[in-house]
């Protein structure tokens, strides 16, 4: 920077200009020259080519996202009329299963006996609740609808889907990597490090869910 | 490409003519015809040569593949299955493409493990290392792409648990996992966009190689006693020498692919990816292909949490750090002697680390408990010890063995203590002082 503002100030050459600067100018390193003109507009070039580069690989980027189409396909109704305690459906939302189950007595027994400090993950992991609310079994699910699990079926691991009704704490179980979930899908035991994930969902009426 | 020193002269008039325009001609004969070459290569040796065939033939049989394939999730197993019935020649080709993908990383771990046994990554050869540490990650990520396409239950599982690898990232990661998947879970636009980049990676890959063999044409090839060329002596022309070897290295390895392809093409495949992909439904047992399994152990070793890094990233961290290391190798390596042949201690570390690495391999397709879990962790714990400590070590502590002056010297000697053998001393080119 300071050879060319050197040789543009002087109107020379290139060359002569750099032959002549090395020559006396160029004496140390703490002597400094002010920026000029020159100098601010190769800067201002070269961010403004930044900005257009950068500009122009964003829709590249972009349309990696999940399109229209996908976002629009995020609600679905479902009728849970038929099912007793005990019961599990599931279904599709987002590409995903999501488990609804009917528990019964018992398992909603077992997940409100189970104190918070022997959860792996102590948040509700419940969209319909704020993020830091703890992992009771109240959390887990919705106020007077106590025993229903509305649950995205995807293990928190590495996203497979665990099976109902198994493992060593009677809730789900992974077959890929061995992990094990309560009968609130909260995780107890193997690699995976959250509970599974409640999505947004509501009762429209006593027998049909809304998720999304 | 041979240092500078052309031997090229052009005898005819349409070679004069391209010479003074494009020198093509005389950049193909000093690359491939007159560079010299170590005269005591090995068949170690034709691996590159035997990867660049098989790169060539994978980019064939792909591009007749892509011409009959749908890359659309309700078509996309049904044209696979097309392909195998009813095209001309579709079975052919789609088993000589999945069997060559295994062939190609066979012919890969061999050429890593050679180059780990004889030092090739030391200087100067450090930027040809590390360009084939990249032409083995963009490997990587096309075979994987590639398994995805014909659309079974392994394929699907398969790209979820990978694509999982990312939500394991802090804050961004599952943005980044709907960036790759454009959903929020494996669908139709992964599948679209997985077999463009699979389209477009291997001719990525033969970029990357034409640099990496620029590299080793500026450098030089190491050779089994790790000493450089000295001499005129020491060196033999690549043609016909190392063509005619590279040639029947090739023959024999391509004798093994069709052992494959015609008798056992399913052999390192999995039967459940012959069930067209359901995305309610897990696969008892989710495997990758053979080729990744010492890293799914790695992955699934890490089953403890490592002060604020959970299991999940601790695992996913260890995963790509083992394929990481490698990168380092050339510094990490303080010996100064290359070949392992010298070397009485780290030759016994290397095959040990080889054995361990199959070991992993065995690991990764066995299901994450037990003792598996702590058999992996041992593994694993080897696996990282023999780069980060046996080779910074080993190289300060170790005696090596003494060396010979020159490659002459080591071949002329080899000789003498085979003289048994007379009549093999004769074929063989290498051994004529």
């Amino acid at each position: 920077m300071r050879l060319r503002a050197v040789d543009s100030e002087r109107g020379h050459g290139s060359t002569a200009g750099v032959g002549k600067a090395k020559g006396s100018y160029l004496v140390s390193a703490n002597d400094t020259i002010d920026p000029t003109r020159r100098d601010f507009l190769y800067v201002a070039t070269g961010m403004a080519g930044v900005v257009g580069a950068g500009a122009v690989a964003w829709p590249f980027i972009d349309q990696m996202r999940p399109d229209a189409s996908t976002l629009a396909a995020s609600s679905v109704e479902v009728d849970v009329s038929s099912l007793t305690p005990g019961m599990s459906l599931t279904v599709k939302w987002r590409g995903k299963p999501v488990a609804i189950r009917n528990r019964t007595e018992k398992e909603m027994k077992e997940a409100e006996a189970v104190s918070l400090s022997d959860l792996k993950d102590p948040l509700a992991r419940n969209a319909n609740l704020a993020s830091d609310a703890p992992a009771t079994d109240a959390n887990r699910t919705v106020p007077g609808k106590e025993a229903w699990m509305v649950m995205v079926q995807v293990c928190t691991h590495l996203g497979c889907i665990p099976l109902g009704e198994q493992g060593e704490y009677g809730g789900w179980f992974c077959p890929c990597h061995g992990s094990a979930y309560d009968t609130a899908g909260r995780i107890r035991k193997g690699p995976a490090p959250e509970n599974m994930a409640i999505p947004v969902f509501s009762f429209i009426s006593d027998t049909s869910i809304r998720i999304g | 490409m041979s240092g500078g020193h052309s031997t090229y002269s052009p005898k005819t008039g349409i070679e004069r003519w391209f010479d003074a325009r494009m020198p093509l001609p005389r950049l193909i004969h000093d690359s491939f015809v007159s560079f010299p070459v170590p005269r005591n290569l090995n068949y170690a040796y034709t691996f590159g040569g035997i990867l660049s065939l098989m790169l060539g033939a994978q980019i064939l049989t792909g591009i007749v593949l892509a011409m009959h394939y749908a890359a659309d999730t309700t078509l996309a197993f049904q044209s696979v299955e097309k392909i195998m019935r009813d095209v001309n020649s579709g079975w052919l080709l789609r088993y000589l493409h999945s069997n060559g993908a295994s062939m190609f990383f066979i012919a890969v771990y061999i050429h890593i493990m050679r180059g780990l046994y004889y030092g090739s990554y030391k200087a100067p050869r450090e930027l040809l290392w590390i360009l084939g540490c990249i032409i083995y990650l963009l490997m990587m990520a096309t075979g994987f792409m590639g398994y995805v396409l014909p659309w079974g239950q392994m394929s699907f599982w398969g790209a979820t648990v990978i694509t999982g690898f990312f939500t394991a990232i802090p804050l961004v990661g599952e943005w980044v996992q709907q960036l790759l998947l454009g959903g929020f879970a494996v669908d139709n636009p992964t599948l679209n966009r997985f077999f463009a980049l699979h389209y477009l990676l291997p001719f990525m890959i033969a970029g990357v190689v034409i640099l990496h063999i620029w590299a080793l044409h500026v450098v030089g090839q190491t050779n089994p006693t790790g000493i450089e060329i000295k001499s005129k002596t020491d060196t033999v022309a690549f043609t016909p020498y190392a063509t005619i070897k590279d040639a029947f290295g090739m023959v024999v390895f391509l004798a093994v692919f069709a052992y494959f392809v015609f008798y056992i093409p399913n052999y390192l495949g999995h039967p459940d990816n012959y069930i067209v992909a359901d995305s309610l439904k897990t696969p008892a047992h989710i495997v990758p292909e053979w080729y990744y399994l010492p890293f799914y152990a790695i992955l699934r070793a890490i089953t403890f949490n490592i002060g604020p890094i959970d299991s999940k990233l601790g695992g996913v961290l260890a995963m790509f750090g083992a394929i990481a290391v490698l990168f380092f190798v050339p510094w990490l390596d303080t010996s100064k002697v290359r070949s392992a042949v010298y070397r009485p201690w780290y030759k016994l570390f290397f095959w040990l680390f080889v054995a361990n690495a199959i070991f992993l391999g065995w690991l990764g397709s066995r299901p994450a408990e037990g003792t598996y879990v702590a058999l992996a962790q041992a593994s694993t714990l080897y696996y990282f010890a023999f780069f980060l400590v046996i080779m910074p070590v080993l190289g300060l502590i170790e005696t090596p063995r003494r060396l010979p002056n020159s490659i002459t010297e080591a071949v002329l000697e080899k000789n003498k203590s085979g003289s048994g053998h007379p009549a093999g001393a004769a074929a063989s080119p290498e051994t004529k002082g």
